[in-house]
């Protein structure tokens, strides 16, 4: 009998303790608390002089199409932006008081860029992102692909910073175990179930030429470009039989050189031995190594520009939510391309193929900088405008990042590799059943759409949304503001800014402290859920802007 | 930018169609969308030559059905491995012991035997019975569901407030629009005893008219300084806001409801998850919904084959024969076009774990309802399990075309994708014999 009721002590002293601590943290926001201030940013007089090459093609262009840019986003959007980008949730309200910590002048893109790159979660999303690409959704053939395995290998290898061309030699290139050499996954996902063949030599090459060239030559298995003369189909079985020896068997990807390729071209009655041969710029390709290794590396050759257009065209479509060339994998080889496009690719190759260098570019750039909205609030943006990057594009968040954004803006602190396994754990499993019903677009990263029913009923009435916004002192943000802060304005601002990363207008603030002035207790704990229901139901919560 | 569309790809048929394709793009241009002239006209008059269905019930067989122990048995053989047939209504033909019910409705509906496809691989092979395609990269065809409702017009002067795609039991591959947009995305629901997910509002009436006002004061903010016609254009926030409200309120919700069906009746479905998703089914199609899919999981028996199947026949059995009898009792099976299907059928030869695995070389899908000729077995596999390829194969695209061009749909139409690129319907041929 005593003991249980020891033990019941015990629980109530936990939890106890649980409230006080998190209620102490959580004063820190509006009190005397300074958050720590973001690590000063060194300057980089390079990447100074190539982002000014890359806003001077931009600007010629407006001027030319005689385009007005739209004026700078602020800090907050800025950031909002980048951690959607990078980290696929929006920056915590803790976040954002250090970010509004910095000092006068500095810039808040590169201290942003700083702060989510020293954390492994931009890593972690990131590699979710180039996976798509590289090997789909799929879950693959049983046993032999590991897509786990890969993806986290990616993030290791982007955690470090690995220069691009690196990695993607060894995906194309790799030999082994599944799950001791997480890049052969690049290969196996593509094995046929069941089947007694090896890795899929035309999804390979038509992978390999979409995630890492930019070109679509996936029609080209049946029959010639019937779009102009420049791919014939023999370029895309050509490029299949550098796949041809790779074999699978029980200890991994192994090439058998004495493997060779054969089809039957289209019209033709037999079959031929098709011969390893790369599409364009045969000059690039090493004449000595196995076929994979001659293929990587011609591939990640410093003067193949399609492979750096292609990585610029993906990231920044991660950036904007739109890819520079639309689709992302379909570049014309021999253009004509839009501005900044071949600066950024120069930029890429001559920085050794640095992604984070890639990324601090095209972020620190004027398109990225552009506000999505006209200065003059009567006077609408408009389709050109965010055709030439001269405004800042309005496009839907994918589903992990409406996700993300609820469950962020519920956790005053931010979910980043510090946080506790369990709260980790519980995001996993949220975002998943969350995506589920949400819709994925799957591969097809960039191709998202307005608003569904479905979308509206889970962000109006869904389990995640109920678990995340009603009264809950411990677990969501709604409650603590509403018990927390000073008066009902801080609360009202602290709630648009975890939620919407920005401050309400005036007739915004006006209209919440209106409706909490004289509530107490429960009704206010519900007016504060009820704020909190609103902000993530407004088309801005589900859209980048 | 690329100035020209991409080739519709995955077959060689569109090398003829190119100088079609290229009127047709320019008829894009003109203004004429997804449709042009000639296809409407097409589709009218196929209307005119008697009575069309205009619903679908798609069946889902999650895993991979087994073919022989369920339409398509061989008894006696060595790859019967022991299981026994039965007799059905139809003379001639067989089932497998696990279908009794169902058997004595063997003169409603048809079964290919001989269905073919290149996918073994569950999501692949899902995909491509699902849409009629195989999975090709940057493109995702829409599922015959979304096909049915993006191209059969709805039903003059009813509102029809539930949405025309429903997937009861979603399993892992839901329906989806594909390149006809997310809105013709199936509506998922669970077990409908449990509530319908997500349309009943989290906060009491006052309170949820307070947060819609706080709402439109957030979206006024957001809209200045934006594009003109941000709503139209691009969001559709407010439109598909209102959709949803209308749903939550609609007594067409009923439909998904199945407690006040009389016991009996309940029970003739089997007490089974997937047994009242059937009844659900009947009752949504009554209320005017276009298709609606009802998945059944746990067909992938690797491991014991025989009691896995045979688990699996058990639930199927007594709500497939109840959503036949349903239908039939409240006049809507000549409307109503039943497709049974799954991803592919499992190998004649039984592994080490006397298991079965994946075989997309000959597998059973039923059709029936819709005016469409029942008491026929199509096809034949092999019964010694040697022959890959059956006799008088039916290729997945050709069950589409089946379907589609019953419910006069013009399959050889091209829907133009977001970019531009021009889709046939589909590239089957009509399963003759049931026509």
């Amino acid at each position: 009998m005593s003991f249980s009721l020891l033990r019941a002590f015990l629980r109530l002293s936990f939890l106890g303790a649980i409230v006080v601590v998190s209620g102490m943290l959580l004063w820190r926001h509006f009190d005397s608390g300074r958050p720590a201030p973001l690590p000063a940013v060194k300057p980089d007089p390079a990447l100074s002089i190539a982002v000014a090459k890359v806003d001077a093609a931009f600007r010629a262009s407006w001027s030319a199409a005689a385009v007005e840019p739209s004026p700078e986003a602020d800090a907050l959007t800025l950031a909002r932006r980048l951690s959607l980008a990078l980290t696929g949730a929006p920056p915590s309200l803790e976040e954002i008081r250090r970010l509004e910590a910095l000092p006068e002048g500095a810039d808040p893109v590169a201290a942003w860029l700083d702060h989510l790159f020293s954390d492994r979660r931009s890593a972690d999303y990131l590699a979710e992102r180039f996976a798509r690409a590289f090997v789909g959704v799929e879950t693959g053939p049983f046993l032999v692909y590991r897509r786990r395995r890969l993806v986290t290998w990616l993030a290791d290898q982007i955690e470090v910073n690995r220069p691009y061309d690196e990695v993607v030699r060894d995906l194309v290139a790799a030999e082994g175990l599944w799950t001791t050499r997480p890049e052969t996954n690049f290969l196996t996902v593509t094995v046929v179930e069941g089947g007694k063949e090896g890795p899929d030599e035309m999804k390979l090459a038509g992978r390999t030429a979409r995630a890492f060239l930019g070109l679509s030559l996936d029609c080209m298995q049946c029959h010639d470009d019937m779009f102009g003369d420049r791919w014939k189909q023999a370029d895309f079985h050509q490029l299949a039989a550098f796949f041809a020896p790779a074999e699978l068997n029980l200890t991994g990807i192994h090439d058998d050189s004495k493997k060779s390729y054969e089809t039957r071209y289209l019209g033709e009655k037999a079959s031929v031995e098709v011969p390893p041969l790369v599409p364009y710029g045969r000059e690039l390709m090493p004449r000595a190594g196995k076929p994979r290794e001659q293929l990587a590396a011609w591939i990640t050759h410093p003067g193949n520009t399609p492979f750096a257009r292609a990585a610029v065209n993906r990231v920044w479509a991660v950036l904007f939510g739109k890819p520079l060339i639309d689709p992302v994998d379909n570049l014309p080889i021999e253009g004509p391309f839009p501005p900044g496009l071949e600066e950024l690719a120069r930029e890429f190759t001559v920085s050794g193929h640095d992604l984070r260098h890639l990324i601090r570019l095209i972020a620190l750039s004027d398109p990225f900088r552009r506000a999505s909205r006209s200065a003059d609030p009567d006077k609408a943006t408009t389709p050109e405008q965010e055709a030439a990057w001269a405004a800042f594009p309005l496009t839907p968040l994918r589903p992990e990042q409406v996700a993300g954004s609820v469950i962020q803006a519920s956790t005053l602190p931010a979910l980043d590799s510090d946080t506790h396994i369990l709260q980790k754990l519980r995001r996993f499993g949220e975002t998943r059943d969350f995506v589920k019903r949400y819709g994925d677009p799957g591969e097809e990263e960039f191709a998202g759409e307005s608003g569904t029913i479905p979308q509206r009923l889970l962000l109006m009435n869904g389990k995640l949304v109920r678990e995340r916004t009603e009264p809950n002192p411990i677990m969501n943000a709604s409650t603590r503001l509403a018990k927390v802060a000073p008066s009902d304005e801080t609360a009202v601002r602290a709630a648009f800014l975890a939620s919407l990363t920005r401050h309400p207008e005036p007739a915004e603030l006006g209209h919440f402290t209106g409706v909490l002035a004289g509530l107490k207790g429960k009704d206010r704990d519900e007016a504060f859920t009820d704020l909190c229901w609103t902000l993530i139901n407004t088309t801005e919560f589900s859209w980048n802007r | 930018m690329n100035p020209l569309p991409f080739s519709s790809c995955g077959s060689i048929d569109h090398l003829h169609a190119w100088s079609r394709r290229r009127f047709l793009q320019g008829s894009a241009l003109a203004g004429l969308g997804w449709l042009t002239p000639l296809s409407r006209q097409l589709v009218r008059s196929a209307e005119a030559t008697g009575r069309r269905p205009k619903s679908v019930i798609v069946l889902w067989m999650e895993g991979g059905m087994s073919q022989l122990e369920s339409f398509d048995p061989h008894p006696g053989s060595t790859i019967a491995y022991g299981a026994k047939a039965i007799s059905t209504a139809t003379k001639g033909i067989q089932f497998g012991a696990g279908l009794p019910l169902t058997a004595e409705l063997a003169n409603d509906f048809s079964v290919i035997r001989s269905v073919t496809s290149k996918e073994g691989d569950h999501s692949r092979a899902t995909y491509n019975v699902k849409t009629g395609y195989r999975p090709f990269p940057n493109l995702v065809h829409p599922s015959i569901g979304s096909i049915i409702c993006h191209s059969v017009p709805g039903p003059d002067g009813a509102v029809l407030d539930l949405p025309s795609l429903i997937s009861i039991l979603p399993g892992g591959f839901p329906a989806r629009g594909g390149y006809l947009g997310a809105r013709y995305d199936a509506f998922q629901t669970g077990d409908p005893v449990q509530p319908i997910p997500d349309v009943r509002p989290l906060a009491t009436a006052d309170r949820q008219q307070q947060r819609l006002d706080s709402l439109a004061v957030l979206e006024q903010t957001f809209s200045k300084g934006r594009l003109a016609d941000l709503e139209n254009e691009r969001t559709l926030h407010r439109t598909s806001l209102e959709r949803a409200q209308r749903l939550m309120s609609s007594e067409q919700l009923t439909a998904f409801d199945v407690s006040g069906v009389p016991k009996a009746e309940r029970e003739s479905f089997g007490d089974s998850p997937f047994g009242r998703g059937c009844l659900a089914a009947i009752r949504l199609i009554e209320a005017g919904v276009r298709c609606v899919e009802v998945t059944l999981r746990g067909w992938d028996t690797h491991i014991d084959n025989a009691e896995g199947q045979a688990t699996q026949l058990a639930l199927l059995d007594p709500a497939l024969s109840a959503l036949i009898r349903g239908l039939k009792a409240r006049d809507l099976y000549d409307d109503t076009l039943l497709l049974v299907a799954t991803e592919f059928g499992r190998t004649p030869k039984q592994n080490v774990a006397e298991g079965r695995d994946h075989w997309p070389h000959g597998f059973s899908v039923l059709l029936g309802g819709g005016g469409l000729r029942g008491g026929l077995a199509v096809g034949a596999t092999d019964p010694g399990g040697e022959k890959q390829e059956p006799d008088r194969a039916v290729r997945v695209e050709d069950v589409h075309a089946t379907i589609l061009r019953r419910l006069g749909i013009d399959t050889s139409e091209e829907l133009l994708t977001p970019i531009g690129r021009p889709i046939k319907v589909s590239e089957g041929r009509v399963i003759q014999e049931l026509v």
